[in-house]
């Protein structure tokens, strides 16, 4: 059954290239507007060996990684210093609540104007938009925890660093680990869009000038650099997620099935 | 009528303390960038006259809702035929899985070649942006239908349209909610970067353009309203939400109680 899903996923990836090669080669859709993906491909090849692209990919891959360390960080620690702070949590609930649906290309102007096509340009972005998904997932952990066994850590007389480490900490990290999946997807969005908009050096401005001069098969190798980049960290982010909870039920769960 | 009270306090205390502390933090603040906030207050009603509101916010709010009324229902009803036949879904998965991957905002030059700058190019982007991941929840949603339920309703003869509505499309309503809730936060980026790429009127090019003749307070006024815009958003769509999920909230109360 493994093995018939994997051969039709195949068959459909392959199914959808050479749709992707017929449609423009046919005429359907001018190859001016979608190239052919053997083209494609051959512009893929020369981006690969273009010193530039790799330093491109640098560029986007140090904004992604720093914007990402600096957001979990902060959203951890406000969690669950909100968390075991009394009051703290029924006090900043409606200024998370206000703060987090607002979008963070919103910043992008001011983003500009501060640092203008800097690195920090791309961090106030990206850190801004994955810090709350780490943050709010924190907190849900955190209410998570179940008072009993608190109490009990209580009656035990662990104190407020021991309960963290021993009671609050394995109870809220399945939650804290979706929360740093969903913002490592999110902190690529953010650090393309900053490059693509914004002008900030990587991946994102690359499109942007293969766009304006027309390399059309470039701009095409470029998105599915992306789109490779996106799909590495969405399965590298569930791996470590799963390194880091394999002592959870869930995830022993789906190792005995 | 304590307890209200303090839950008032709890509500308003910290917006109000950082409002007052950004009001008389910047209130002295000579520096370009960071004007006061009585400055940025005084200029919000200039800048968003009636003129400003009815040529710019409506036109990006009727294309975010065309582009994300397009992805819901294209997303729902690919995502029900994919979710529903075993087959279907290993062919596509893999195709699926890699165009999500995508960071919708490099859709904005691709689909610039294929629809121009106009409206139908800012309708396409944020569509297919919003698209994959109400398509994927909806997969998953889809899949995961009670088999004992889907059963019981085939033996009591519920097929077609009606095993669809109140059986399919029933009980993976709120996974397709958690798709739509994901889809809005990104159509409102969607919205708001296709039209700094290339546009004549929109929230987004205002904005920039603001900045880009450095009318500060002007530039500020417009992140408030899009942090305004983005907070009702999310609001009326738990309003909604609360509306259509209302059975499934209280079904997981109850049995949260019980268990």
């Amino acid at each position: 059954m493994k093995a018939e899903s994997a051969l039709l996923g195949t068959a459909g990836f392959a199914g959808f290239l050479v749709l992707c090669e017929a449609v423009p080669r046919t005429g359907i859709v001018s190859d001016n507007y979608f190239p052919p993906v053997t083209r494609i491909a051959d512009a893929l090849v020369t981006e690969l060996s273009d010193q530039a692209f790799w330093t491109a990919l640098g560029d986007t891959l140090t904004g992604w990684a720093l914007g990402l360390a600096i957001a979990v960080t902060a959203g951890i620690l406000t969690g669950v210093l909100i968390a075991v702070t009394p009051y703290l949590r029924e006090a900043t609930a409606s200024t998370i609540e206000f703060l987090r649906p607002i979008p963070s290309v919103a910043l992008i102007p001011l983003a500009v104007l501060l640092y203008g096509t800097e690195l920090q340009s791309v961090l106030l972005l990206v850190v801004y938009a994955s810090f709350w998904q780490v943050l709010i997932q924190t907190l849900y952990g955190v209410q998570d925890v179940d008072p009993v066994a608190d109490e009990t850590a209580r009656s035990y007389g662990l104190g407020t660093w021991a309960r963290v480490r021993h009671v609050l900490w394995p109870t809220a990290l399945p939650y804290i680990m979706t929360g740093v999946r969903l913002a490592a997807a999110v902190a690529l969005i953010l650090a393309v869009t900053a490059e693509l908009v914004i002008g900030a050096p990587g991946l994102g401005r690359r499109i942007a000038v293969a766009q304006s001069s027309q390399a059309v098969p470039d701009m095409y190798a470029l998105v599915v650099v992306t789109g490779v980049l996106g799909l590495l960290i969405n399965v590298g982010a569930r791996t470590v997620e799963r390194r880091a909870l394999a002592w959870h039920q869930s995830v022993r769960g789906e190792v005995a099935v | 009528m304590k307890t209200l009270a303090l839950r008032l306090f709890f509500v308003l205390a910290l917006p109000l303390l950082l409002v007052i502390a950004w009001w008389f933090a910047s209130d002295s603040s000579t520096d370009v960038y960071w004007p006061p906030l009585r400055t940025i207050l005084t200029t919000f009603p200039d800048v968003w006259t009636g003129e400003r509101l009815r040529d710019d916010v409506l036109p990006s709010l009727l294309r975010l809702l065309a582009g994300y009324t397009a992805a819901a229902v294209v997303g729902v009803a690919l995502g029900t035929v994919i979710g529903s036949y075993r087959r279907v879904r290993a062919v596509c998965e893999p195709v699926l899985e890699f165009l999500r991957a995508v960071p919708p905002p490099v859709l904005v030059p691709v689909i610039m070649l294929f629809a121009g700058i106009g409206d139908t190019m800012k309708i396409a982007v944020i569509a297919s942006g919003c698209v994959w991941p109400i398509l994927l929840n909806t997969v998953e949603g889809v899949r995961a239908v009670d088999s004992v339920m889907s059963e019981t309703a085939r033996s009591y003869g519920i097929t077609g349209s009606a095993r669809l509505r109140h059986v399919v499309l029933r009980s993976a309503s709120p996974q397709i909610f958690a798709g739509l809730r994901q889809a809005l936060s990104i159509g409102i980026i969607l919205m708001v970067i296709s039209e700094m790429f290339a546009a004549s009127n929109g929230l987004g090019f205002t904005i920039v353009q603001f900045q880009r003749s450095f009318a500060i307070p002007d530039m500020w006024t417009g992140i408030l309203l899009l942090g305004l815009l983005g907070f009702i958003l999310s609001v009326l769509f738990r309003l909604l939400e609360r509306r259509a999920l209302g059975w499934y909230h209280g079904l997981r109360d109850t049995s949260r109680r019980s268990s």
